[in-house]
């Protein structure tokens, strides 16, 4: 069997730290450039980073269609702090959203600046210990519809939570040497490819 | 649940969601909202650009608050700001107003002669300007969670940060590769804390992001930097010294990002008006150049 691919939208933020992730778990990465390269992943981490690049740039270089196309068609996404807000459906205090892909409302930078920015013991359902979360500038899910399962919450804010093949997080899994929240995305991707190959 | 606020991991990784973008010195909000509309992943909000404080002469000190926070009002990506170098109060007043990062910088006129800031000892992350290992590891030892080279500021030319960028790179390489047994006598020859040092060999690697800084002036600029390792680019007077800030501000975060395509790069370059004037290095006289401020 081939190895399973995982890919990193390659545009802006922390895109090597996923990688090294990928890799600590025995998968291949691929940085995606371009959106002709979607199709050979079997999976798409959108990172961390300014959700407004990456907007601008997900614009320009055709990335915008063709990141609808890869989701309509069920394969899996995992979406980290500004890739949550790429994801989500609505944004507080915005006149449009993003991709509109999951049935979430955000909140941008919504407990406060970077001199806010935090880390805790979170309680991550799916997973045994608490996770090590770093929160930088983070969003929060301030509502979320009735299909999402909620993950994680801090103070009663839902920061991690999933739909269908969807997949996203306030915080940064990828900062840290714990591989489990990413297990979890790769749990999905392997789920949807047995489902593809049936 | 308990929460810890400024740790190490939260200001080096605030440093690390800025990779492969452009941060753009602003000095009012209509400039700050046109570096976020094309992109820019941070603004540096300042009273003047580099130019203008070579132009300007006296003492370059922290900007107004006002302009911090008519900036901080109109854009929603983070807002960074410059202390002079041990300037202890101006940090601290950076860090009350809720700026997301301090420049220590040598742009401005040095309040310490001696000493750098203690920056482990505050919860905003800082980023320093550095021209060779020794300062990197240094500036890493007092705390900074983020380097950039210094170059030469204000100048339009990018000679200084390519020679920095490089002089970093080659010593990190070296250390890499050293036995364990060499390394002390190296701490000594680079005037770099030990610890730092071993903390490199380890991961191979910088243990925080650099990005390039100091001379980017265009798209290719941008571009030259990201491939010679830069994580991401610092652009000062470049963007709104420009002909057309707007588009300069658009081509260099494209180029920044593809910075290996060059039929990209050519079409982004063309019809964009010309650059910021230049300045020859080596028709600076010493006291004029701002790389050689700080240790």
């Amino acid at each position: 069997m081939t190895k399973l691919t995982i890919g990193v939208l390659g545009l802006q933020g922390a895109i090597e730290e996923h990688v090294k992730h990928i890799h600590d778990l025995g998968l291949q990465s691929l940085i995606v450039k371009k959106p002709e390269q979607l199709k050979d992943v079997n999976g798409l981490i959108l990172p961390g980073g300014e959700s407004t690049t990456m907007r601008k740039l997900i614009d320009r270089y055709r990335f915008f269609e063709a990141l609808k196309e890869f989701s309509n068609k069920g394969i899996p996404i995992f979406g980290t702090c500004a890739g949550m807000v790429l994801i989500a459906k609505e944004i507080i205090d915005s006149y449009t959203s993003h991709l509109n892909l999951m049935d979430i409302s955000v909140k941008r930078n919504a407990f406060g600046r970077q001199v806010d920015s935090f880390v805790t013991a979170l309680d991550v359902k799916g997973l045994n210990d608490p996770f090590n979360a770093i929160f930088i500038r983070a969003p929060y899910i301030e509502s979320a519809g009735k299909n999402v399962e909620i993950l994680a919450t801090y103070n009663g804010k839902i920061v991690a939570a999933k739909q269908d093949h969807i997949l996203v997080s306030s915080f940064h899994p990828e900062l840290t040497d714990d591989n489990r929240f990413l297990e979890l995305f790769v749990e999905m991707v392997k789920e949807q490819k047995v489902e593809m190959v049936k | 649940m308990e929460k810890l606020l400024g740790t190490e991991e939260v200001k080096r990784g605030m440093a690390q969601m800025q990779k492969g973008g452009v941060i753009m010195d602003v000095v009012n909000a209509e400039q700050a909202k046109i570096a976020e509309a094309s992109g820019a992943v941070a603004v540096m909000a300042l009273e003047r650009v580099p130019s203008d404080i070579r132009k300007a002469g006296g003492v370059a000190r922290m900007a107004d608050p006002r302009i911090m926070e008519e900036v901080m009002n109109a854009v929603s990506i983070p807002v960074m700001a410059k202390a002079r170098i041990g300037h202890i109060t101006e940090a601290r007043v950076l860090e009350a107003m809720g700026v997301d990062y301090i420049d220590e910088s040598e742009v401005l006129t040095p309040a310490d002669e001696e000493f750098h800031l203690l920056k482990s000892d505050f919860t905003v992350p800082f980023v320093c300007g550095c021209r060779d290992l020794g300062e990197a590891a240094r500036r890493i030892g007092e705390g900074a969670s983020m380097l950039r080279t210094k170059g030469e500021p204000g100048t339009g030319n990018i000679v200084e940060a390519v020679r920095h960028m490089r002089k970093v790179n080659a010593q990190v390489r070296k250390v890499v590769r050293m036995n364990d047994d060499e390394l002390m006598t190296e701490a000594k020859n680079l005037g770099a804390p030990y610890e730092i040092l071993k903390q490199i060999k380890e991961a191979g690697k910088l243990p925080v992001v650099n990005f390039a800084a100091g001379g980017v002036a265009t798209p290719a600029d941008a571009a030259l930097m990201m491939e010679l390792g830069a994580d991401g680019v610092f652009v000062g007077s470049g963007i709104f010294k420009s002909e057309s800030p707007e588009k300069f501000a658009n081509a260099i975060v494209q180029a920044t990002t593809y910075y290996t395509d060059y039929d990209l790069i050519g079409k982004l370059s063309k019809e964009l008006g010309s650059a910021m004037k230049g300045i020859e290095i080596s028709k600076l006289g010493n006291e004029d150049r701002m790389q050689e401020r700080g240790w």
